[in-house]
C-alpha cells in the first residue's frame, strides 16, 4: 500500500467499492440464504404450487415427457414430476434439519460433559464416539434402518444413531480450550454450578465452529437420507421423496426427465447449504477466507 | 517406532472386537421375533414348531451366549447364510469383492491425480480463474448426489451422445477373462487378451470418474488449504532467498509437507468411496459390493447386509491404522 496522498487510478481501483465488499463479505452466504429461502417457500406453498396431485396415477399419461400441462413431464406410473417434486421438498427439507440438529444437540451436550468430566468418563464417551465412527455412516446408518423396517421415522433413528458423535468431538475440543479461559476460572471461583457454566458460559462461547458444521451438515444429512431412500428405506412407497424418485427413475435413460430433476433438487439445495455454511465461516473466521 | 505401531494394532482389534459387539446386537434386537419371521404364519401357530426352530438356531440361550456362538462362527469366517441367494454370506462378499475394488482403485486414482495438482495450482494461483474452477469443482462434487450423477453421466455420454459403454463391467457378448485375481485389467492383461483389456477399461471410465467426483472435492480442497499454510513458512522464504525456481519450491519443497493432512484423509475419503459405490454400481449394473449391498437392502436380507456392514468396518479400521502408521512415518513427531 502506498503512503503518498496523490490518488493515482491504481490506489482508486484497488479500493474496492461498496458494493463489492458486501458482495465479498456476505455475498456466498446470502446467495446460500436464497436458495433455502426459496426451498422453504416452495415446501410451505406446495399444494398451492404443485398444480397435478402428487400421488395421482394415470397410466394414460405415463412417462410423458415435459410439457405444458406436465411441466417436468410424468413418471412410470402417469404421475407428474414438477408436483412429486415440490412435495418431496417437505420430506427432504425437515429430515434434514431435524437429524442435524437433535445430533447436534445430543453431541455437543455428550461432548459437554465429556470434557467437563474429565476421567472414567471422558474415556468411555469417546471410545464410544470412536467405535461409531469407525464403520462408514451410510453404511451403519443402513443396517440399522434395515433392523428398524422401513419409514421415514425409523430412518431418521437411524441416522441419529451414527451422526452425533462428530459433534461430540467436535464439542469436546471446543470446550476443552474454553475451560481453560479466565472467565471459567472466574465463574467457578464465584461459585456457579458446572451445569451452568457449561450451558450457560461454555457453550455460547465456542457456539461459532458449532454452527458452521451444522449449516454444512444439514445438506450432507440431506443426501444422506435421499441415498437411503434410494436404497429403498427411507419412505415408504407412494410418498413423494427425492431420493426414491431418482430410484424409480434410474432404469429409464432415455425418459432422463423422471430422474433428472429431483436429482437436481437435492443438488441445489445442497449447494444452498453449503454457500451458507461457508460464508458463516468466513464470516466468523476472517482468516480462513484469505486462505 | 514400533510400539506405536503396536499400540495402534492393539487398539484396531479392540474396536474391531467392539463391531463385532455392535453388529451382533443390531442384529437381534429387530423389532419382532425372527423366529415368527422366519416360519409361516402356520408353523408359527405350533408351539413345538416354534421351539423347535429356536432351539436348532440357539435362539433359546441367553444374549451373551449366542453372541460367543456368533464370534466362533466369525473365527471360521462364517457370516451366516443370505437370504436371496442362499450361498454363505462369506462367499457372496469374495465373489464381488474385485468388481469393487477395480472400481474403487480406478476411482481413487482419478480423484488422486486430478486433485493434488488442481489444489496445488488452485493455491498458487489463488483468486485467479483457476482457483474459482477449482472451487466450483470441489463444490459441485461434494455436492451432487453419487446416485444422480452417476445416472447424469450415464444418461448423457451412454443415453444421449453414445460415446460410451453401457452399464456392466463388459459388452454384454463378450465373455469374462478367466479368473486369475478377479479384476478384470488384471486379468486380461495376465492372458494376454487385448481385446478385453480394452473393453474393460472403457467400461470402467464412466462410473469410476463418478466414484472420483466426491472424492475429488475432498482432496483438492484440503490441498489447497494445506498448500496456502506451508507457503508461509520461512523454509519457503529461505528457499525464496536461495534463489531457486519457484516450481522447484512449490513442488519439490511445499507439496511433500503439505501432503500429511491430505494423507490423514485416506481414511474419509475411503468411505465415501463405499458410500459412492453402493450409488454407482446400482445405476452402472456393476457386479460389486455396491450392486449387493443395495440388493440385499432391498430385499431386506438380514445376513448379507450385517456381513457387509462387518467386513466394511473393518475394512476401514484396516485402512486407518495403515493411515496412522504412514502418517507416523511421515511426520515422526506423531509417535511421541
Amino acid at each position: 500500500m502506498s503512503t503518498t496522498t496523490t490518488v493515482t487510478p491504481v490506489a482508486f481501483d484497488a479500493v474496492p467499492s461498496k458494493r463489492r465488499r458486501w458482495l465479498r463479505r456476505y455475498g456466498l452466504a446470502s446467495a446460500g440464504a436464497l436458495i433455502i429461502l426459496s426451498w422453504i417457500l416452495v415446501a410451505i406453498l406446495a399444494p398451492v404450487l404443485a398444480g397435478h396431485a402428487p400421488d395421482v396415477v394415470d397410466v394414460t399419461q405415463r412417462l410423458r415427457p415435459p410439457s405444458a400441462t406436465h411441466w417436468l413431464g410424468t413418471d412410470a406410473l402417469g404421475r407428474d414430476v414438477f408436483a412429486r417434486l415440490v412435495y418431496g421438498s417437505r420430506i427432504s427439507l425437515t429430515t434434514g434439519i431435524i437429524v442435524v440438529v437433535l445430533a447436534a444437540a445430543f453431541g455437543t451436550l455428550v461432548g459437554g460433559v465429556a470434557a467437563y468430566a474429565r476421567g472414567k468418563i471422558e474415556e468411555l464417551i469417546m471410545r464410544v464416539t470412536d467405535l461409531v465412527l469407525c464403520f462408514p455412516p451410510i453404511i451403519l446408518a443402513l443396517a440399522i434402518a434395515a433392523a428398524l423396517g422401513i419409514g421415514a421415522v425409523n430412518t431418521i433413528i437411524a441416522m441419529l444413531v451414527v451422526w452425533w458423535p462428530k459433534f461430540a468431538r467436535l464439542a469436546r475440543s471446543l470446550i476443552i480450550v474454553q475451560r481453560s479461559q479466565e472467565y471459567v476460572e472466574a465463574a467457578v471461583v464465584v461459585g456457579l454450578s458446572p451445569a451452568r457454566i457449561l450451558i450457560r458460559h461454555i457453550i455460547p462461547n465456542s457456539i461459532g465452529p458449532l454452527i458452521v458444521l451444522v449449516t454444512l451438515d444439514i445438506g450432507n444429512a440431506i443426501i444422506t437420507f435421499a441415498g437411503l431412500s434410494f436404497l429403498g428405506l427411507g419412505v415408504v412407497p407412494p410418498t413423494p421423496e427425492w431420493g426414491s424418485m431418482v430410484s424409480e427413475g434410474r432404469e429409464l435413460i432415455e425418459q432422463w426427465w423422471v430422474a433428472a430433476f429431483p436429482g437436481l433438487a437435492i443438488l441445489t439445495i445442497v449447494v444452498g447449504f453449503n454457500f451458507l455454511g461457508d460464508g458463516i465461516r468466513d464470516w466468523l473466521d476472517p482468516k480462513s477466507r484469505r486462505r | 517406532m514400533l510400539r506405536y505401531v503396536v499400540s495402534r494394532l492393539a487398539a484396531a482389534v479392540v474396536m474391531a472386537v467392539f463391531a463385532t459387539l455392535i453388529i451382533f446386537l443390531i442384529a437381534n434386537t429387530v423389532p419382532g421375533d425372527p423366529a415368527l419371521a422366519q416360519l409361516g404364519d402356520l408353523a408359527a401357530s405350533n408351539p413345538e414348531f416354534l421351539a423347535a426352530f429356536r432351539a436348532k438356531w440357539g435362539l433359546d440361550l441367553p444374549l451373551w451366549e449366542r453372541y460367543l456362538i456368533f464370534l466362533k462362527g466369525l473365527l471360521r469366517g462364517d457370516l451366516g447364510i443370505s437370504i436371496a441367494s442362499q450361498r454363505p454370506v462369506l462367499d457372496d462378499i469374495i465373489s464381488y469383492a474385485p468388481a469393487t475394488i477395480e472400481l474403487a482403485t480406478a476411482g481413487f486414482l482419478l480423484s488422486v491425480v486430478i486433485g493434488v495438482p488442481l489444489g496445488v495450482l488452485a493455491a498458487v494461483r489463488r483468486d485467479t480463474w483457476i482457483d474459482h474452477v477449482a472451487r466450483f469443482i470441489s463444490l459441485a462434487g461434494v455436492s451432487a448426489p453419487t446416485f444422480w450423477l452417476a445416472f447424469i453421466v450415464l444418461a448423457i455420454f451412454y443415453g444421449g451422445l453414445q460415446i460410451a459403454p453401457g452399464p456392466g463391467r463388459l459388452d454384454t457378448i463378450a465373455f469374462p477373462p478367466a479368473r486369475i485375481t478377479g479384476l478384470y485389467l488384471v486379468d486380461s492383461l495376465l492372458s494376454g487378451d487385448w481385446s478385453t483389456f480394452t473393453d474393460a477399461l472403457a467400461h470402467l471410465m464412466l462410473p469410476s470418474i463418478v466414484l472420483a467426483a466426491a472424492t475429488l472435492g475432498l482432496i483438492t480442497r484440503t490441498t489447497r488449504a494445506s498448500m496456502l499454510e506451508s507457503m508461509q513458512q520461512d523454509y519457503v522464504r529461505v528457499a525464496r532467498a536461495k534463489g531457486l525456481k519457484e516450481g522447484t519450491i512449490v513442488w519439490g519443497h511445499v507439496l511433500p509437507n503439505a501432503l500429511i493432512p491430505v494423507v490423514t484423509l485416506g481414511g474419509l475419503a475411503y468411505a465415501n468411496l463405499l458410500t459412492g459405490a453402493v450409488m454407482t454400481e446400482t445405476i452402472f449394473s456393476w457386479p460389486g459390493l455396491g450392486r449387493y449391498t443395495f440388493r440385499s437392502a432391498a430385499a431386506l436380507d438380514f445376513p448379507a447386509i450385517m456381513g457387509i456392514t462387518l467386513v466394511v468396518a473393518i475394512t476401514y479400521l484396516l485402512i486407518n491404522l495403515l493411515i496412522d502408521i504412514s502418517y507416523a512415518l511421515l511426520d515422526p513427531r506423531v509417535v511421541r
